[in-house]
């Protein structure tokens, strides 16, 4: 952990903590729902690369923006998306964020500036440059995050987008979540180079600890920083790892195959690896919170979880008709 | 002959394949381990010169794909789900739809696509697609839609013979159904559609996963009278018109279900041909079944809602067949 101690910043960082918890246990909560067979459609979980979302997003503001990924949940809570509006959507319900119509890889609250996460890999690159583009434009001193995996980065609209947002200094920050894995595919089997040296043709680039917040906040921080002066876009990766499988009937679809060993999955979810137990031991070794506080903290938001629970679960079907409504908008001819 | 899930007819097809053409090579993102299924089993047998995963990078895929061919290799690139069809559309529409007309003839683009597509699986809009209307209308590219594991076995060893481009899709809510399936050599010619189901009332003509769906609706139609035929048109592009036209002139009726959107689908071009060649044998307007004009909606109901179900066919039939 970089950050100076500093009981000042209490506030802060138990802030930190509980975004990561909150992501953390609504997760666990959706992969023991999802092997019970309760949950439509595939569910990819974030698991274990908490650290990234949270910091990032600790450091912008409601009105900027961020695109995601089919990996979206932890972006979504922690740009401050409401957990029960995301629930319901993905339990397809009409009080979900997008009314059941999109479901877990589409959540999306274009009023608190999620751009929505995608199934398309590498559909963020282009939507973040865009939205920098009309930041810049505007000249209101928004920015754009742009969470996107290692697999993503073999897109080629990565470097284009990379490309427009250096040569015209747009406020973009390329936020890379490096865990090592495209689905079942490690990365290194399918990647020429370092990602980072790619970024580096156009932009400052920074590589930190992704299962670090403290140390991925600090790097957004200055990324966003420089953005809001107008002196262009910035590439922050993040190494982390995600401990879940790439979707949760990951086991089922794979017939016994396997692409990574227990021993990684257990050497990443060690205490002083997991991105939660990790800042938790920090703030009580540096005697910024009690362990009583971190206890009433835990169950906090296992309340949090079990009231969005309640309310995806006592929520409406959601409405077929919508399919149809909602296509176009009203237009004036 | 022994039965098979569809899914174990298409690795069969793969596998018999590519040991009998040393040239076939196959690609894609996931092949090795088979997020499908299909290609199980092939990187521990034929190695990674034969068979290897890839970057995530569509576009850059389906160009790779006609480049190969240029060292005689047979190619097959899975795109995983249909959806990423778009994503790596550009080699597809401008390279290989048009490479050899423009070049005078010059190659043959032996490319084999494999591509899952369709809904029922509450995977909502961006991998629910099914993307053979834009295949379609290209021109210069097969496009084939088994709807059984004999004929996913047939097709699939078709194309991977033919010198030409073809997209053969897998309904991914289908994988596991099952069918019996002939040992070895099995060759189903492209453009040849099959009869599923004879009647003489009304004719359904359908592919690929809707195939099922008509003959539920057949099977519950039948017991209240009406006799509906069933034509599986295996092949759209090529496409069989005149098995088509023949199924119209025997039942004077015409209803086209497809997994795909009402405007410019799969069942459009249907509806032209039998307006435009069955005319005269029509006693009631084409009716079609298909998929409205709308983003696939990720709640069951929701999605439900908007896809071809025996139930819709039914309804369709019973307004034409008094
Ligand atoms: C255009 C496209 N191609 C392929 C896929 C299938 N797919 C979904 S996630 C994924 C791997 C993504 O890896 P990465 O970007 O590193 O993100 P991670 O899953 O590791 O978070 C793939 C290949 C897709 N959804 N979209």
């Amino acid at each position: 952990m970089i950050a100076v101690k500093e009981k000042s910043n209490k506030h802060e960082y138990v802030e930190l903590l509980e975004r990561m918890l909150l992501i953390r246990r609504s997760e666990e909560r959706l992969a023991l729902l999802a092997a019970a067979g309760q949950l439509p459609g595939a569910v990819h979980l974030y698991i274990g690369e908490e650290a990234v979302a949270v910091g990032a997003c600790s450091v912008l503001q409601e009105r900027d923006w961020i695109t995601s990924t089919h990996r979206g949940h932890g972006h979504f809570l922690a740009k401050g998306g409401d957990l029960k509006a995301m629930f319901a959507e993905i339990w397809g319900k009409k009080e979900g964020i997008c009314k059941g119509m999109g479901g877990s890889m589409h959540v999306a609250d274009f009023s608190k500036g999620i751009l929505g996460a995608n199934g398309i890999v590498g559909g963020g690159f282009a939507i973040a440059t865009g939205a920098g583009f009309g930041a810049k434009l505007r000249g209101d001193g928004r920015v754009v995050s742009c969470f996107f995996g290692d697999g993503a980065a073999n897109q080629g609209v990565f470097m284009e987008s990379m490309n427009i947002s250096s040569a015209w200094g747009l406020p973009v920050i390329f936020i890379c979540e490096n865990n090592g894995l495209s689905e079942f595919t490690v990365s290194s089997t399918i990647t020429g180079g370092k990602l980072e040296d790619r970024a580096k043709a156009f932009m400052p680039t920074k590589v930190v600890d992704g299962n670090d917040v403290l140390a991925v906040q600090a790097a957004v921080r200055e990324a966003v920083e420089r953005a809001r002066r107008g002196d262009g876009p910035s590439y922050v990766e993040a190494k982390t790892y995600r401990i879940r499988g790439h979707l949760e009937a990951e086991d089922a679809m794979l017939g016994g195959g396997t692409y990574r060993s227990k021993e990684d999955i257990a050497a990443w979810q060690a205490k002083g690896k997991d991105p939660i137990s990790r800042f938790e031991t920090y703030l009580l070794g540096n005697g910024i919170v009690e362990a009583s506080e971190v206890t009433a903290l835990q169950d906090k938001i296992i309340r949090i979880v079990n009231e969005a629970v309640a309310y995806a679960d006592a929520g409406e079907d959601a409405d077929v008709t919508l399919a149809h409504s909602l296509m176009f908008a009203a237009q004036e001819a | 002959m022994p039965s098979k899930r569809m899914i174990a007819a298409i690795n069969e097809a793969l596998f018999e394949e590519m040991e009998r053409d040393e040239n076939i090579i196959v690609f894609g993102e996931d092949v090795q381990l088979a997020i499908m299924g299909d290609t199980r089993g092939l990187y521990e047998r034929f190695g990674p010169n034969r068979i290897r995963n890839t970057p995530i990078c569509e576009a850059t895929l389906t160009g790779m794909a006609l480049g190969a061919t240029a060292a005689g290799y047979h190619v097959v690139l899975h795109m995983m789900f249909a959806n990423f069809v778009y994503t790596g559309f550009d080699a597809i529409a401008n390279q290989i739809s048009k490479m050899r007309l423009m070049t005078g003839g010059q190659l043959k683009i032996p490319v084999t696509f494999l591509a899952c597509y369709g809904g029922g699986g509450s995977n909502a809009a961006q991998h629910s697609d099914s993307a053979h209307p834009a295949l379609m209308n290209l021109g210069g590219i097969n496009v084939v839609m088994p709807s059984t594991p004999a004929d996913a076995k047939g097709l699939l060893k078709t194309a991977l013979r033919s010198p030409n481009p073809c997209f053969f899709l897998e309904a991914a809510a289908r994988g596991g159904q099952m069918g019996e399936v002939p040992d070895g050599e099995h060759l189903v010619p492209f453009g040849k559609a099959a009869l599923a189901r004879e009647g003489s009332d009304v004719t359904l003509v359908t592919m690929g996963s809707a195939t099922k769906w008509c003959l539920d609706a057949a099977t519950s139609l039948g017991k209240a009278g009406i006799e509906a035929e069933v034509v599986d048109l295996r092949s759209l592009v090529p496409i069989d018109e005149e098995a088509i036209l023949k199924s119209i002139a025997k039942t004077g009726r015409l209803v086209v279900v497809d997994e795909s959107r009402d405007c410019c689908g799969a069942g459009s071009h249907i509806a032209a041909i039998a307006a435009d060649k069955g005319f005269f044998s029509l006693k009631a307007p084409v009716k079609r079944v298909n998929i409205p004009d709308v983003a696939i909606p990720y709640a069951p109901a929701a999605e439900l809602a908007v896809l071809p179900t025996p139930g819709r066919i039914e309804a369709a039939v019973r307004q034409l067949v008094g």
